[in-house]
């Protein structure tokens, strides 16, 4: 039926997407994943067929190699941090970059766990390998929010920004303080009380978790309108207050799970980031000490 | 004025008493030739006169010396008129006012001149200076013969609180809509339609002035805009976005004038076309092809009061017998061609242009004239470069002499392509902000004309067979570029001949799937969407963006349409016969091949969608969705665009540091605001239209297109805001340059400077030099270019939510391939 023109913009061999969304884990049809999995399949065959005597250990010369492997792949773990906040001037993506960092963070907890020889023990070797696989696990929980909770935020947002959702909540705001002047000293009361509860307050676990109390003056409205509820013929100012009040309720709950949501997104690296601090913290002792031991 | 004898054998009849009657009988008159003045109102100069009160009259060209007995210089309509009276008077002209002349006959030496009233004229030359507002050009579209629909506007005091639609913006309608707005006590609401997108028959001033009262919030201005219908109280529009109907109490249309050319014709005097625009075939002393009638001013094609009058004062000299008399702009003109080898008379030189070059042909002389003032004639030694490839450049060239090669290749200037005497380049120019395309030098000792951009698009407009033949030139180019295939332009000669261009609106079909039709359309400006009925939905199969061809499968299949094709945004397409087609296919097997081969691409598209119609209905459908909705959005003309996937995006704003990151701490895009469809969500960002909003009045041209087809704005903007005012997607924002930030590490490790992404203002405000004026200039997007790895945004998206392509890659179809597999 027709024919493309010839591509556009092809002058400098600019790098160009296909025009697929290709996520973060696919990345390259799923690239590290394969890498990792070829690195930890090595490392396993190699500790199952290498006989290292007396036993398998961190000490062993096949052990110093998965050691310093792993350290290795520590510090270019950790590096990802940096390279986030440095606009690339170079090729490699940051997706790459993540997708790298994942597969191969998930590929530690093998060659890790296979440099231990499963010694395990109360000591400051054994606290930089629970570290590291706490890492681990902070890491596969950022995973899972990564791949599940954008969608849902985006559902909820419905093509608005979180100002809008602010600027939204402002203007309801004015409008309930405009509502509520004809009314009576009592009931302009609540509502004055009502706008100033802070529908966000309580800290970042009741962010997360999401559990919010009704509107104490809310309440208190809703009981006052059903008293005088049922006056036919007249234009109950209430009602209108109570229809706002209730607006206004469905825009908090909305940025009230928009910012559930983006704290969700985030919380996570409040383990991961700290936790990797410790673990190279550990991480320096041990291997300090084993070099002091020596 | 006197009681004359009617019978009297005047040496000169003048008829019209605008700025060229005017002059000529002062003229005739100061060198005492028995003359008559004739005007057919009861008072001097209608054209004038029915300017709108109060009117600014100008004097351009600026550089043209006026020569003549009566006093002009730019002011008020009623001064100017006032000068004219008292001077015409002062110069004793012989006036005859209600004098309208309805016949011309005998012959040079004596003509008798028969007006409405009966009496007759009789003289030895007759002078013509009707002009042409007698014959303004009417509206024909439905309605067009409504009565609230007028074609001039004497006071625009007259109309209060009325929602008038002004037609056209050439001089005229800018002046009339200006001054409908001119006191907003009069609370009318005034819109001005322009049919192109730029206002080239316009003089600056009247734009500049259009342009601050449109940003003002004082008028509406509609480019790109026709009108459709009108009706009692409404207009509808066809614009870019597809028809638009609003409210309309008063047309004013003023879409120029055309020679009265029934009666000019009845004088005995000869066109140079047969087009309603064309003016009367002249010799370089204005004698028409009538020996004895003179043609000047407006009629003669030059509408400009200076023209006008200066050619009163020579026309008349002339017939006096002053052979020797150069028009007033020669010396302008001598210098223009002093750098031309041979040192030839001026006149030679007009008359080499207007034989040689092809574009110019149907100019006459005194057209020519004028067109030279605004042009340049350069003369190039062998192999001097004319124009390097990329670099910016807006002119057209016409070759009089010689020929040039275009380096086609741009690692190997060995190879070239001759362009030969007559003939243009440069034209890609003509679009908005295109850089050179290749590098041109001259192939031997060569004459060009250099013609600038405005000077172009004034001559398409004013001069139809200019356009013509431009547009015959840039669509044989583009076939040639398109189809490839071993053709020369001998071989597109037949099918260039059945070429039309059509202006399509936003949602119309050019092709319906099912009808039976064998055109080929190729899409020159714009872009389109190809669908298929599919189990009775209209199904999404590809998108084309300008440059495309369509239909060539109804025509090899000498069947119905297999697909209906409509436009995502106003385009124009050039149609060609399919039959001049096929033969020229049946000449040249390579091409046949080549459509065949493309053809058989589309069928197997075709085929696939319709197979994962049954068992992927809602993965197609959704391909579908979106990509109405990306059309919704202007992608139809984006040429690299910015989408997020929400699937994937974690909102961790990224990318709108790294863009800020890498372009002097500002970022150019905006990721949560934007319209948001089955979570593919486009974000406030440059799409890069193919011909874009914001080039449109950038008063330092500071805006231009890239060699990757990145449009940007250079170091020369000048914060104006025009830009910003015109983009549609509000993508540009007018800021100045935050101080520099310290380095990353020193935040990250010792928490110094506001960190990555663009710094709040009030860090950007405490930091600032205050000894530095803060101008606010234009910023957007800029693709990145220069940045290895490409666009930054993209690069720094830890997800791969953000992506930068072509409408034509991510509406491809390998998008469906993979999102099923």
């Amino acid at each position: 039926m027709a024919t493309q023109a010839p591509r556009r913009g092809a002058q400098s061999g600019r790098v160009k997407s296909d025009g697929t969304h290709e996520g973060f884990l696919r990345h390259k049809s799923f690239r590290w994943l394969k890498i990792a999995f070829i690195l930890t399949t090595t490392a396993t065959l190699g500790y199952l067929f290498i006989d290292v005597k007396p036993r398998p250990n961190g000490g062993s010369w096949y052990g110093y190699l998965l050691g310093i492997v792993s350290t290795l792949m520590i510090v270019w773990l950790t590096m990802l941090g940096v390279r986030k906040r440095i606009p690339s001037r170079k090729r490699w993506s940051l997706k790459g970059w993540t997708s790298a960092h994942i597969y191969l963070g998930i590929s530690l907890a093998v060659i890790g766990t296979l440099h231990t020889g499963f010694q395990i023990d109360w000591n400051v070797h054994t606290l930089a390998y629970v570290l590291m696989m706490l890492v681990i696990l902070s890491g596969l929980w950022g995973i899972t929010v990564y791949a599940k909770l954008p969608r849902q935020m985006s559902l909820n947002r419905e093509e608005l920004t979180e100002n809008q959702m602010l600027e939204g909540l402002r203007s309801m705001d004015r409008q309930l303080h405009d509502a509520a002047q004809p009314l009576d000293h009592r009931y302009a009361e609540l509502v004055r009380k009502s706008l100033q509860e802070d529908p966000f307050g309580g800290g970042l676990l009741r962010r997360i978790l999401g559990l919010y109390r009704t509107s104490k003056a809310r309440k208190t409205l809703a009981q006052l309108s059903e008293e005088i509820a049922f006056r036919p013929g007249e234009d109950n100012p209430i009602e209108r207050l109570d229809a706002l009040l209730e607006r206004k309720e469905n825009k908090v709950r909305r940025l009230r799970k928009h910012l559930q949501y983006k704290a969700r997104l985030e919380v996570w690296l409040y383990f991961h980031v700290p936790l990797t601090f410790a673990l190279i913290a550990a991480l320096s002792a041990h291997i300090v000490s084993v070099f002091f031991y020596w | 004025m006197g009681d004359f004898a009617l019978s009297e054998l005047y040496r000169i009849a003048i008829v019209g008493s605008g700025p060229a009657g005017l002059s000529a009988a002062s003229r005739a008159s100061k060198l005492g030739l028995s003359h008559v003045l004739l005007e057919k109102t009861d008072h001097l100069s209608d054209t004038i006169y029915k300017y709108q009160k109060g009117k600014h009259v100008m004097a351009t060209p600026a550089q043209l010396k006026l020569r003549a007995d009566i006093d002009f210089a730019a002011g008020k309509r009623e001064t100017v008129l006032e000068t004219w009276e008292m001077q015409s008077d002062g110069n004793k002209v012989h006036t005859l006012k209600n004098a309208e002349v309805k016949a011309i006959a005998g012959a040079k030496g004596d003509f008798t001149l028969t007006l409405t009233n009966g009496q007759t004229v009789r003289a030895e030359t007759i002078v013509l200076a009707i002009g042409t507002q007698g014959n303004p050009n009417r509206m024909s579209c439905a309605g067009g013969d409504s009565p609230h629909i007028q074609y001039s506007l004497d006071d625009p005091g007259a109309y209060i609180d009325e929602h008038i639609t002004v037609i056209g913006a050439g001089d005229a309608g800018i002046e009339n809509a200006l001054g409908l707005v001119a006191d907003p006590e009069q609370r009318n609401t005034v819109t001005i339609v322009n049919r192109s997108e730029e206002f080239a028959t316009a003089k600056d001033a009247n734009v500049q002035a259009l342009i601050h009262a449109r940003d003002a919030g004082r008028i509406i201005v509609r480019t790109k805009t026709t009108t459709l219908s009108v009706e009692p109280g409404w207009i509808t529009f066809d614009t870019r976005d597809g028809e638009v109907r609003v409210q309309c109490d008063r047309v004013i249309a003023r879409m120029g004038s055309a020679p009265p050319r029934k009666f000019i014709e009845a004088c005995g005097i000869a066109f140079t076309s047969p087009e309603r625009a064309a003016y009367p075939v002249l010799s370089a002393t204005f004698e028409s092809t009538n020996p004895g009638i003179y043609v000047i001013g407006a009629l003669a094609g030059y509408p400009l009061i200076k023209h006008c009058m200066n050619q009163g004062y020579d026309v008349v000299e002339f017939i006096n017998g002053n052979t020797q008399l150069k028009p007033a702009d020669e010396p302008i003109l001598e210098a223009k061609f002093a750098s031309l080898p041979g040192s030839q008379s001026v006149d030679y030189w007009l008359n080499f242009l207007k034989t040689n070059v092809v574009i110019l042909n149907q100019l006459s002389t005194l057209q020519l004239r004028e067109f030279m003032l605004d042009s340049e004639a350069r003369f190039y030694k062998r192999d001097d470069v004319i124009f390097v490839r990329n670099d910016p450049g807006s002119s057209l060239f016409a070759i009089a002499a010689g020929s040039v090669l275009v380096e086609v290749n741009p690692t190997d200037p060995s190879i070239t392509v001759p362009i030969g005497v007559g003939s243009i380049f440069g034209e890609v120019g003509l679009i908005s902000g295109r850089r050179r395309g290749a590098t041109i030098r001259a192939g031997e000792d060569c004459i060009c004309v250099e013609v600038s951009r405005s000077a172009a698009l004034k001559l398409q407009a004013s001069v139809p067979a200019a356009k013509r033949s431009i547009e015959r030139i840039s669509t044989e180019r583009q076939l040639l570029q398109m189809f490839k295939s071993g053709l020369t332009p001998a071989d597109l000669s037949e099918v260039l001949d059945s070429y039309e261009i059509q202006a399509v609106s936003a949602g119309k079909a050019i092709i319906t799937e099912g009808e039976l039709g064998n055109d080929i359309f190729v899409i020159r400006q714009g872009s389109m969407v190809v669908e298929r009925m599919i189990g009775g939905k209209p199904v999404f199969t590809s998108y084309l963006p300008a440059g495309s061809y369509v239909g060539e499968m109804g025509l090899i299949n000498g069947g119905k349409r297999a697909a209906t094709v409509r436009a995502a945004i106003k385009s124009d397409v050039i149609k060609l016969d399919g039959t001049a087609f096929m033969r020229l296919m049946e000449k040249k097997p390579e091409l046949y091949a080549k459509t065949k081969s493309d053809m058989a691409g589309r069928e197997e598209l075709n085929a696939f969608i319709e197979s994962k119609k049954d068992t992927l209905s809602s993965a197609v459908d959704l391909y579908s969705e979106q990509a109405a909705f990306l059309m919704e959005n202007g992608i139809g003309e984006a040429t690299d665009v910015l989408l997020i996937d929400e699937n994937l995006c974690i909102g961790c704003d990224n990318c709108e540091k790294a863009c800020a990151d890498s372009h002097d701490g500002l970022s150019r895009l905006d990721r949560e605001a934007g319209r948001t469809y089955a979570h593919l969500h486009v974000p406030t960002s440059c799409r890069h239209c193919e011909h874009p909003h914001c080039m449109l009045d950038c008063p330092p041209n500071a805006i231009n297109r890239g060699p990757d087809g990145e449009v940007f704005i250079n170091d020369t903007c000048i914060g104006c805001g025009n830009c910003q005012r015109n983009c549609p997607y509000g993508v540009i924002r007018m800021e100045y340059e935050p101080p520099k930030k310290p380095s990353i590490l020193s935040w990250l490790f010792f928490g110094k400077g506001p960190g990555p992404g663009e710094p709040s203002r009030k860090w950007k405000k405490e930091n600032s030099d205050p000894t530095v004026s803060k101008q606010s200039k234009a910023i957007k997007c800029d693709m990145c270019s220069g940045i290895e790895g490409g666009p930054a945004c993209v690069s720094a998206c830890p997800t791969g939510a953000a992506i930068r392509v072509g409408p034509e890659q991510f509406l491809s179809v390998t998008r469906l391939e993979k999102n099923s597999a």
